[in-house]
């Protein structure tokens, strides 16, 4: 393998292509299976076993029946509802928080950034962050889901650094022309972070999107479930919906292209929203969080 | 240290110094004011809670409150030094997972990363990273379904086996199996996604380091060895610090997720202790108790491997 001059041998490159595209294969193939499955007839499921790896003929009942009204459309909305408003809050609060940080020297600037920065070493234990949601009274309401992770401390300090990086000069000339620091917030800063707002936005959402637990302990009424937990429920814990559980009244499709379905609509927002951020991520604010 | 220099100079070099702390108030009002609402949240939801870890020290019951349960002084703590069973079965878990997690998980994205690396068509490369970024994005239930989906009793595996004649596996069920289906879990979502800290690193290793070392004769992987690995050494120190730090914290969600299916003897590590107790079984106080000392140790374990790291010449998470 060990070529005198820089240049790998064919069958070194070879390997290493092998490797590779066997970790891609690991990452696609399972979503191609997912989405044949959702898409199969009930005489296909039976055939294959279950799991469906290429459709033959291709159905959409599975979709109608989880779309139309029931339990899977309801915590779909919640879902989408808790990620919009979680993702708005959440990037308002730490914009806010992040430029209220940026320039050393302001009054409480220290004790201000202490505070943020130990929240990132020491994370509160979950039983007494149970109680405290508990005592505010927050459980069995979506405050539950949108308070208690509204601020996460990491993205604070990347988003500071990245307006620390800002040419001072301009913010400088836009302090003559008497802007006050508000407006260099809206006029200024906010304009040139666009691809750092993107990307935290996009860490935001996907975290209230994904989010399982905060639910599981916090809203004891399964009506107000977000999709996770139904997921959980019919897909790994493998309980039946019936007729009950799904909306319209046709024939029931397959139970496993119902539950695959039910995973495609849980992964496919994470899929539109991921090619607008991903070309971000290299260049983006990441680089500058680990220079720093 | 203001009071012996000359006013002037003291003007002149630190205009700032010399504000009242009113009038810098009223300077930066509006940066204290938008930093607020930040601020209280971490104070209510961060920092409040651990004023609620006194019920590590109490009997404590839901309905008489914090204040009205009595102390017990370190009761609640005997599971710990008096060796409970469930404790310590949970804390072997825990150990067992990191350790794995650590050989397995750790240097995966460091080899991926220089695969990657060595990549020509930078076309090719966006793709591939596109692709191995992705389960990063999905939540544990997703990744748990994809998993059952892929080796469960219904799975693609089984499917095939089944329709070719041979004997099925049981992987997703199988106690024995379950340590290693975690970590390969782990494996699966967060590989990908870690390179892109390594080939930050790699990217910013000085060219004319690999050119000199070619010109000293250097093979491929001589200069793996004496120029790409040292250029990677204080992010692996850092990132290493950081995981054992985190050596009693394994995936909360993909345990409790998955706990059903192989039961609690092998699947139950300290986080879930905790909870399975306090809020399942209601023993509050020694599940907050198991909790906190778990904090404790895991700082310990943090300011620990730093010290380590400066030993070493690094610089770690933090410099003295």
């Amino acid at each position: 393998m060990i070529t005198a001059m820089g240049r790998p041998s064919p069958l070194a490159r070879a390997a290493k292509g092998l490797v590779l595209a066997l970790c891609c294969a690991a990452v696609v193939v399972p979503f191609v299976g997912i989405v044949s499955t959702s898409l199969a007839t009930r005489e296909e499921v039976t055939r294959s076993g279950g799991f469906v790896l290429l459709p033959g003929e291709i159905s959409f009942a599975a979709y109608e029946a989880i779309l139309s009204g029931g339990v899977v459309t309801r915590a779909t909305l919640v879902s989408l509802f808790v990620t919009a408003a979680g993702t708005a809050l959440s990037l308002v609060a730490t914009t806010l928080l992040a430029y209220g940080l940026s320039r050393p020297g302001s009054f409480a600037h220290r004790p201000l950034l202490l505070t943020v920065l130990f929240a990132i070493l020491f994370g509160p234990g979950l039983i007494p962050s149970y109680l405290v949601v508990k005592s505010l009274g927050l459980v069995d309401t979506y405050w539950a889901l949108l308070l208690p992770p509204m601020i996460n401390a990491f993205n604070v300090i990347i988003l500071r650094a990245f307006f620390q990086e800002l040419p001072p000069e301009v913010l400088e000339s836009a302090r003559i022309d008497g802007a006050g620091d508000l407006a260099i917030l809206w006029r200024i800063v906010l304009p040139l972070s666009k691809a750092a707002l993107a990307v935290i936005g996009l860490f935001y959402g996907v975290g209230y999107w994904n989010a399982f637990f905060g639910a599981l302990l916090y809203l004891n009424d399964s009506g107000m479930w977000p999709l996770q937990l139904v997921l959980r429920t019919y897909v790994v814990n493998q309980t039946q919906l019936g007729i009950d559980q799904l909306g319209g009244g046709a024939a029931l499709p397959p139970q496993e292209a119902v539950q695959m379905a039910i995973l495609v609509l849980s992964i496919v927002p994470i899929l539109l929203v991921y090619p607008f951020v991903q070309r971000h991520f290299s260049k983006g604010v990441l680089i500058g969080a680990v220079k720093g | 240290m203001t009071a012996h220099h000359p006013v002037a100079v003291e003007a002149a070099a630190a205009p700032r110094r010399r504000m009242r702390w009113h009038q810098r108030l009223l300077r930066d009002r509006v940066l204290v004011l938008v930093a607020l609402p930040g601020v209280l949240s971490l104070l209510v939801f961060h920092y409040l809670p651990w004023l609620g870890n006194v019920i590590a020290f109490k009997d404590y019951q839901p309905y008489i409150g914090i204040l009205e349960s009595p102390w017990v002084g370190l009761n609640n703590f005997r599971v710990i030094w008096e060796g409970d069973p469930g404790f310590l079965n949970a804390l072997s878990n825990t150990l067992i997972i990191t350790l794995l997690q650590v050989l397995i998980v750790f240097p995966a994205p460091i080899a991926l990363a220089l695969l990657l690396d060595s990549l020509i068509s930078q076309r090719l490369k966006k793709v591939v990273q596109s692709i191995l970024y992705l389960p990063h994005f999905l939540s544990w239930v997703i990744v748990v379904a994809v998993f059952q989906q892929m080796f469960g009793n219904a799975g693609l595996l089984n499917s095939f086996l089944r329709t070719h004649d041979l004997a099925t596996v049981s992987i997703i069920t199988n106690p024995e199996l379950f340590k290693l289906l975690v970590t390969s879990q782990v494996l699966w979502k967060d590989a990908g996604w870690a390179t892109i800290l390594f080939l930050a690193a790699l990217a910013r290793i000085d060219v004319e380091l690999y050119e000199a070392s070619a010109v000293d004769g250097a093979g491929r992987w001589r200069q793996l060895w004496h120029v790409t690995l040292p250029g990677l050494r204080s992010l692996i120190v850092l990132l290493l610090i950081l995981r054992l730090g985190d050596s009693l914290t394994v995936g909360f969600e993909q345990i409790i997720l998955q706990e059903p299916a192989v039961g609690r003897q092998v699947s139950e590590v300290l986080d879930t202790y905790v909870f399975n107790h306090a809020i399942l079984a209601a023993d509050w106080g020694q599940g907050a108790a198991v909790g906190l000392v778990k904090g404790l140790v895991g700082v310990l374990l943090v300011l620990g491997a730093n010290r380590l790291a400066h030993r070493l010449g690094e610089r770690g998470i933090y410099s003295r």
